[in-house]
């Protein structure tokens, strides 16, 4: 029926046997989301609706972007989410310290919250993350979230897609963060506007869940409504570890598209050709290869975020600064996403590993990446960071930097204090 | 409905941070986000600006965060329409929702600059350039979203539908 991945969920949770791009349809929601920003507006416009939630528990709110809370107003919108969750006796609230507590987009895949064929919508433009494990997830507004909390609907126009064929294996040290980062240097930031992408290709299986999780994290840096992955045994073997009661119940649906499925376009990328890559300011499209820029000088390094905050971005920071020292002009932040990631990581011992490299290590919190707190940066200073945006001003002035990349670039141009390889350190 | 005024023109990719950067977040009152709006980009649109007047940009206006906020502040600063050649998608969304007229036109866009007086007439369809004497055919609103718009807004729309 000529029908993609994406557009084969769509048409699940409307009811229908079959959807065409271009078509509207009201769509049955497994989930919506809000934080700290966004849900204070989305309560307000709720209130306004009769102030009811369609499903306690398919309600997601959790405070992340200004905790824990910089100030007074902020305090107040974490406040009115708060309140609102007890009022309602919404499930899954995570207050801060809660063990299921993080960022929004670590916490959801990681707590068992996202299974392939959900569909799911969330007042946050990285909701694209979960398409990760095969789900149909995008970001909107307050005022659709306020309508989905209150119907469990919203409506879609259904998209085209752009197909990415990966093939070959990665390189050592390159993540999904290089490939995303890649992709949208090759097609642009606008290369799949109002598009879903859809990832195969023999290459899918060399990716880990994190891989994926922050590839699809980022497509919306390239316009994308969502990206999307094909369901395999690495999307199995996560699902059990996560979700074992969901997961043997069978509850959940995986897609494939039709062998005739129909691709706006076609992108083919071989994984062993991939670099380690960054995006230089102020577009995430601006990408170099890391060793082509490295005499370009940093004031501070963030390892963190729902791009690049998960155990193995943890891990793998600690495995390049182990028994190194940061650079005596380099501030390094590291953000582990959740309180279950802070908790392994201290149990392993990695955050004894940044302690001693002269790291500093904060608890779960969006804060830099959107300049908010926790590492804003002056006028002039230049930033390498794991997180997914380099607009101007987003992390501090308007005439400060940022440098996108992986934590491996990260990591090394830490201890190098400029844009570095982990072969330079190690 | 007809709106006018003067022109303020931007370039590709205007994303959310600089129409109203994060740390501005912390509420969600129009009143307050308008005194921000665009600065990091162009510090005296808030003084220049006047009711009625028009934001023409280019590609992928709107980029980046699901902020609400954004459309919220470029209305309340009382732009009366966004001519792009096109918009983010969550911008888009949010736009209607909050009634924020948008509209895309690549011709337009690149026959209008910065300063001109131009008109728009959104049950035509048309851009007029009252300046420079041009007129345009704008891509006119879809059906659905003219449904949202003739419920009053999404809240309303959904109110009728749950």
């Amino acid at each position: 029926m000529e029908m993609t991945m994406t557009q084969k969920i769509l048409a699940y949770h409307a009811g229908l046997d079959e959807v065409h791009d271009g078509d509207l349809i009201e769509a049955r929601l497994d989930m919506v989301l809000g934080n700290d920003v966004t849900a204070p507006p989305a309560i307000e416009i709720l209130g306004k609706m009769g102030g009811e939630v369609f499903d306690k528990d398919k309600v997601c709110l959790v405070p992340d972007h200004f905790t824990p809370n910089k100030d007074i107003k902020s305090a107040e919108l974490s406040k009115c989410m708060r309140c609102f969750a007890r009022e309602k006796n919404i499930s899954k609230y995570y207050e801060l310290g809660d063990e299921g507590h993080g960022i929004e987009h670590v916490i959801i895949p990681d707590n068992g919250l996202v299974f392939p064929g959900d569909a799911i919508i969330g007042a946050d433009s990285h909701t694209c993350t979960y398409g990760a494990l095969g789900a149909f997830a995008t970001g909107v507004g307050s005022t659709d979230l306020a309508c989905a909390m209150a119907s469990g609907k919203t409506w879609f126009k259904v998209p085209e897609a752009v197909k990415v064929v990966l093939t070959g294996k990665k390189n050592e040290y390159v993540t999904g963060k290089d490939i995303i980062l890649h992709l949208i240097g090759l097609i642009g930031v606008d290369g799949a506007l109002y598009k879903s992408i859809e990832f195969t290709g023999d290459g899918v299986h060399d990716l880990t869940m994190e891989d994926r999780l922050t590839i699809c994290n980022m497509a919306i840096e390239a316009g994308g409504k969502n990206g999307i992955f094909p369901v395999d045994e690495v999307t199995l073997a996560f699902m059990d570890k996560v979700n074992q009661e969901r997961f043997t119940s069978g509850e959940y649906k995986a897609f494939v598209p039709d062998d005739d499925a129909v691709y706006s376009r076609t992108v083919e990328i071989d994984l062993s050709e991939v670099p380690l890559t960054v995006a230089l300011p102020h577009l995430p499209s601006n990408t170099k290869k890391a060793e082509d820029v490295k005499d370009m000088k940093i004031d501070q390094v963030v390892i963190g975020s729902c791009t690049n905050g998960r155990i193995s971005d943890i891990r793998m920071a600690a495995s390049i600064l182990k028994g190194k020292k940061v650079n005596p002009n380099i501030r390094c932040i590291i953000i582990p996403g959740s309180r279950k990631v802070y908790k392994t990581a201290l149990n392993e011992g990695l955050l004894n590993i940044f302690e001693e490299a002269g790291c500093v290590i904060s608890t779960p919190t969006c804060g830099p990446c959107l300049g908010a707190h926790m590492g804003v940066l002056a006028s002039g200073e230049r930033c390498v960071s794991t997180t997914n945006r380099n607009f101007v001003g987003i992390m501090g002035d308007k005439d400060s930097e940022i440098i996108l990349s992986g934590v491996p670039v990260a990591a090394a141009s830490a201890i190098l204090g400029r844009v570095a390889t982990p072969k330079e350190v190690l | 409905m007809k709106v006018s005024g003067k022109v303020f023109k931007y370039g590709d990719n205007i994303d959310t941070d600089v129409i109203i950067p994060a740390r501005f977040l912390t509420t969600a009152d129009p009143e307050l986000l308008k005194v921000h709006c665009m600065e990091d980009l162009d510090s005296n649109f808030v003084n220049e600006v006047s009711q009625g007047d028009i934001i023409v940009a280019g590609k992928n206006f709107g980029c980046g965060s699901s902020r609400e906020h954004a459309p919220v502040a470029i209305k309340a600063s009382g732009i009366s329409c966004v001519i792009a050649e096109d918009f983010a998608r969550i911008f888009y969304r949010n736009s209607i929702n909050m009634g924020l007229p948008i509209l895309e036109c690549k011709e337009a866009v690149e026959g209008i600059d910065k300063g001109d007086e131009v008109e728009v007439d959104f049950e035509e369809g048309l851009i007029v350039d009252k300046t420079k004497d041009l007129v345009f055919k704008a891509k006119p609103f879809p059906p659905f979203i003219q449904k949202i718009i003739d419920a009053g807004g999404l809240v309303e729309y959904t109110k009728g539908n749950a």
